[in-house]
């Protein structure tokens, strides 16, 4: 074997939420327990089930009633994230304690890079027993570790047996193991990859590996070659250091309505509520993306995203609301109403970046727009966020409400639900979120144009001061 | 003021910082309002509690020669695992 091969560790928190929960809960010991949602606001869906719940049938995303069908039982306790977060620092403390080489993937999965210290505390495998059993002792929580010598087998281990266990994943060894895993077991292949990968006639993580690569490329692109990567164990990603982030990929808010939305009316207007939070972010982080994406899940639960790339990066409310609007209508057939809507803009550039105008777009509108949403941002940053609505928005109050959740930090994988979110596009679409070029060249203008609308702006100020003028509801920037 | 919560119980603690920085429980005062001085810590160390549910820095103290768990928790506050 090399010498320097590198040994990696992927620990997985197993059933994290839950077991938190059954550990500040001794008394629902050996019962079937769920983390999930307020059933009453309709947040309603399964984000964790322990395993005597898992062996009921019930699964992460189920809605609650469905869950209560499978399992008749089961306990349910709402989420309290700032518990878990706890936990996974103290999870990280741990891991600290053996090297600083720790990415975190999500809430409740690391890898770490032992290699440096792999000599002192043992080799890999006892590094991963020791932490084993110091994450039961003094957390009182299990894990699974794979232990490899590259990121994606390590990961591939810690998913292979569950919970509580430790899969050593060895080029001696690999063979029998990962190669005869079915494809969709690999990092990266999602609903949509494995499902292609079936037709083509690729079944297993051996079947990729002996594939020829540019075939593989030729049906998926870029992550042809990545896969093929992957399954044969040559991935050679580093483990990132402590306190590194991945810089946020996309920005996007999704929100379960109060009730259910019938037809295109309700659904406009939460896109535009949906917009105008995720513009304001934009904005926030000076960002501008050409990518749109929205999820839609309808009362059935089944659900499903489509995106579509825009030749101008954007920020303003308005577009991404027309542009989510279209691939709603494209898209949705309505054999069912609507539960929940997510809206995402991708491919992000700094907002500062220049870009190709297009002939047919009148750039004039575009900056009355962006200025209209900075003077709407100001006075909800000063009077609340209930202080102005669009016309359409108003109309109906119970939406109007409406919570939205943002996922910026998400999309860098903080939470077990979010990866769950948009597990179906990883591997179809994950490739897409990391590109950023801009267009430069002639005829090219900076939008954006710092400065405009901040809160002492005198336009924005004179028209906030007129006491009771923008009261609730009234139509200041009515819908089309 | 004490709180419990199944085989956990919430305690008011006297604790004192030594010079080498570690923090030491002097005396606590349990649900019946009686006051126990701690003769001595046995143990100090991590670990979770199953029986009360909750993990934190493990004090193992000797009370009035028997030994009791009291646990510094993660969320700050001191509790004991009830017999």
């Amino acid at each position: 074997m090399d010498s320097m091969e590198r040994s990696i560790l992927h620990s997985d928190m197993n059933a994290f939420y839950a077991s938190v929960e059954m550990l500040h809960h001794p008394e629902f010991d050996g019962r079937p327990l769920a983390v999930g949602g307020d059933p009453a606001a309709r947040h309603g869906i399964v984000l964790t089930a322990n395993y005597p719940a898992k062996r009921c049938g019930v699964k992460t995303g189920m809605a609650l009633w469905q869950a209560r069908q499978a399992c008749p039982d089961l306990i349910f306790v709402p989420p309290r994230m700032d518990l878990y977060l706890r936990f996974s620092h103290l999870a990280h403390e741990i891991y600290m304690e053996y090297t600083d080489l720790v990415e975190p993937f999500g809430i409740d999965e690391s890898w770490l890079d032992v290699t440096a210290c792999a000599s002192a505390a043992g080799d890999a495998p006892s590094i991963a027993e020791d932490i084993s059993r110091r994450m039961k002792r003094e957390l009182g929580l299990t894990v699974s570790i794979g232990v490899s010598w590259n990121k994606i087998f390590a990961k591939f281990g810690s998913d292979y047996r569950k919970p509580d266990a430790i899969t050593v994943i060895t080029r001696d060894n690999y063979r029998d193991i990962v190669w005869r895993a079915p494809a969709s077991d690999l990092l990266m292949v999602g609903r949509a990859t494995a499902k292609k990968l079936w037709t083509l006639g690729f079944h297993s993580i051996g079947d990729l590996a002996l594939a020829d690569p540019h075939i593989l490329q030729a049906h998926l692109g870029k992550m042809g070659l990545i896969l093929w990567t992957f399954a044969n164990g040559e991935d050679e990603t580093p483990v990132m250091p402590d306190g590194y982030s991945s810089p946020v990929k996309s920005i996007g808010n999704s929100t379960t309505s109060p009730r259910d939305l019938t037809d295109e009316d309700d659904v406009r207007a939460v896109i535009f509520l949906l917009s105008e939070s995720v513009a304001a972010r934009l904005k926030e982080h000076h960002f501008a993306g050409s990518l749109i994406g929205i999820c839609v899940r309808d009362d059935g639960l089944a659900w499903f995203s489509r995106q579509h790339r825009i030749p101008i990066p954007t920020n303003i409310s308005d577009e991404i609301a027309h542009r989510a609007m279209e691939l709603f209508r494209a898209s949705y057939t309505w054999d069912r109403p609507v539960r929940s809507i997510g809206v995402r803009v991708g491919m992000l550039q700094a907002d500062s970046y220049c870009y190709q105008t297009d002939l047919f777009v009148d750039e004039r509108l575009r900056e009355k727009q962006f200025r209209m949403d900075v003077a709407m941002e100001s006075i909800r940053r000063r009077f609340g966020h209930d202080a102005l609505f669009r016309g359409r928005v108003y109309a109906d109050r119970l939406l109007a409400g409406l919570e939205v959740h943002g996922d910026a930090e998400d999309r860098r994988g903080s939470s077990e639900d979010s990866r769950s979110f948009f597990a179906d596009t990883a591997g179809t679409a994950g490739s897409v979120f990391t590109g950023s070029g801009g267009s430069g060249g002639p005829g090219t203008v900076w939008p954006g144009s710092g400065g405009v609308g901040t809160a002492t702006d005198p336009a924005v100020a004179g028209a906030v001061h007129p006491h009771g003028y923008f009261e609730h509801g009234v139509r200041v920037f009515g819908g089309k | 003021m004490s709180e419990r919560i199944g085989y956990k119980v919430y305690v008011d603690v006297a604790a004192e910082f030594t010079s080498g920085g570690i923090l030491r429980p002097m005396w606590l005062i349990w649900e019946d309002g009686t006051r126990y001085e701690i003769d001595r810590v046995k143990k100090i160390e991590r670990c979770a509690s199953r029986r009360a549910g909750g993990t934190g820095i493990m004090y193992t103290c000797l009370v009035g020669g028997r030994e009791i768990h009291l646990f510094y928790e993660e969320n700050y506050r001191w509790f004991v695992e009830a017999r």
